[in-house]
């Protein structure tokens, strides 16, 4: 059984519609990226999968085989969907430990705890009384890892971790990834950089207007069909 | 000493300022919602301690051990029952009914009390001071109050630095959206400020209602006190909030001292002052509480 599958996901703002009809399935352990150009909706379904959208049906979206499409953000992370969300967005007022215990405030089991989190980005231990926003670009991204981590999530999603950051910085993230993957957390990563995108996960799936265009493991994918799915040319 | 009395005098009632505004400025922090029935809810408080001392024959302070949970209950009822549902769109909306409900509790007051004059009675308190010298003497009434509004407020910092709930309130502040994905009800977090704000403004009516006369009407010019205490301590610190009440108090006292018809437009002209000269207020705190 698949620990999150999405059943022709119709979701969007408002009138706009942004999804139309995506059907993925992720099983537990794995780790999926979803790559695709800017506009091709990868936000709007982490968005949506973590309960900030709803989607047009409750049934489009279940977990451990319940639909979880009806329910509040907050339950879901309760239930074991953690988000990385797009920007970072450190809690500005919070200094960097108070944000690592906003991120475990749904007090969920597992093996994440600030200790563990400051292994995995020593930095962030250094700094821990700093203010969030005293933080560089990496740090914070690092900082954001760790808060959803400190939700002790069964399946993580990450929105863009390399969004703005300098390559080098990107690499001491994506090394994070293998001690995230040995817990057995599932995860799901948006990725615009494709070659990052292929080394870090077992699966791909490429979106392009807010439909799923292609879907392979990154050894069975040649650069043509890439290029189709990805731009459509 | 003249002058030296005038001003502890003064700064003393600021204590009271201080107690008006903080409820005010915990909601403004963490929603964002300016209270416009503020002041009635300081009135209201003044009431309810009424009824329960006349039920229970009990003195004004004692009757704190009612008013307090009971208004606490009302703004955890009327949060979610009522303000959760103007927030999120435009700002107009809160303001609105927050209006409206300040015409409705005054009117209600009106209905159940008549428009006659209030005080809650404890002469003990009233009239006791302490002589610091020959010509200055502390009321014990005032020094009462100017401590139990530091007590109020050193809790309140240290809830909202401390703990659980307070790290949820400020989070909640900064981003709302952001909260709720590690698990925040922003519904009950509201709920819980707007409950808090109202524990600690009845605290403030029952001991306004002590000092002074009171009658339903009087609200919206105990709003206006304390919007100044906010904009003057700046928006979103509660010690500024403190500094800010005993700057409107002693301006006031100072204002009287010339002219007893001077201590209201005192308090406004160095409000105003102060808005020309540092509009951010005097501790500001950009983001968050």
């Amino acid at each position: 059984m698949s620990l999150l599958r999405t059943n022709g996901l119709v979701a969007g703002y408002g009138d706009f519609q942004a999804l139309f009809g995506v059907s993925l399935s992720i099983d537990e352990g794995e780790t999926i990226a979803i790559i695709g150009s800017n506009g091709a909706g990868k936000t709007t379904l982490l968005k949506t999968i973590s309960g900030l959208l709803r989607p047009r049906h409750p049934t489009d979206i279940e977990f451990e085989g319940t639909s979880i499409g009806s329910l509040e953000p907050e339950q879901i992370v309760a239930r074991g969907i953690a988000m990385v969300p797009e920007g970072r967005r450190p809690f500005p007022s919070l200094n960097v430990e108070d944000n690592l215990r906003m991120g475990g405030y749904c007090r969920r089991a597992g093996p994440w705890t600030l200790e563990r989190v400051y292994q995995l980005f020593p930095i962030l231990g250094e700094r821990r009384f700093a203010q969030s926003q005293a933080l560089s670009g990496g740090q914070q991204q690092m900082l954001a890892i760790g808060r959803a981590l400190m939700a002790n999530p069964r399946l993580l999603l990450c929105d863009e971790l390399s969004l703005g950051l300098a390559p080098i910085v990107i690499r001491d993230i994506y090394a994070a990834m293998p001690g995230i993957r040995a817990e057995g957390t599932t995860m799901l990563i948006v990725e615009q950089d494709i070659n990052r995108a292929f080394a870090a996960s077992d699966r791909v799936y490429c979106m392009q207007k807010g439909k799923i265009t292609l879907e392979g493991r990154p050894s069975g994918l040649t650069r043509d069909q890439i290029k189709l799915a990805y731009f459509g040319i | 000493m003249y002058w030296i009395n005038t001003v502890v005098q003064g700064a003393l009632v600021g204590g009271l300022y201080a107690l008006f505004a903080t409820g005010l400025s915990l909601m403004f922090g963490v929603m964002r919602i300016i209270n416009l029935a503020h002041g009635d809810f300081i009135v209201m408080s003044a009431y309810l301690a009424v009824v329960v001392m006349g039920l229970l024959g009990v003195d004004p302070l004692s009757s704190l051990a009612i008013v307090v949970p009971v208004m606490f209950g009302i703004g955890y009822v009327l949060q979610r029952g009522l303000l959760n549902f103007t927030l999120g769109g435009d700002i107009l909306r809160p303001l609105l009914v927050t209006f409206g409900l300040s015409v409705v509790i005054q009117n209600g007051l009106l209905e159940l009390f008549s428009a006659d004059s209030r005080r809650l009675q404890l002469p003990w308190l009233e009239t006791a001071s302490v002589r610091i010298g020959d010509q200055l003497a502390i009321g014990l009434m005032p020094a009462t109050v100017f401590v139990v509004a530091v007590v109020v407020i050193a809790a309140l910092e240290l809830l909202l630095y401390w703990t659980t709930l307070g790290r949820a309130f400020r989070a909640t502040a900064d981003d709302s959206d952001t909260a709720r994905l590690y698990g925040v009800n922003n519904r009950y977090i509201y709920a819980m400020a707007t409950a808090i704000a109202l524990g600690v403004v009845s605290i403030a009516g029952v001991l306004f209602g002590i000092r002074t006369i009171f009658d339903p009407t009087i609200g919206p010019a105990r709003l206006l006190y304390a919007f100044e205490v906010v904009i003057i301590g700046g928006l979103g610190s509660l010690w500024g909030t403190l500094i800010g009440g005993v700057i409107l108090g002693v301006a006031q006292a100072v204002g009287a001292a010339f002219d007893p018809s001077w201590d209201t437009l005192a308090g406004h002209v160095v409000f105003l002052l102060i808005l020309l000269v540092r509009p951010q207020g005097l501790i500001p705190k950009t983001v968050g509480l």
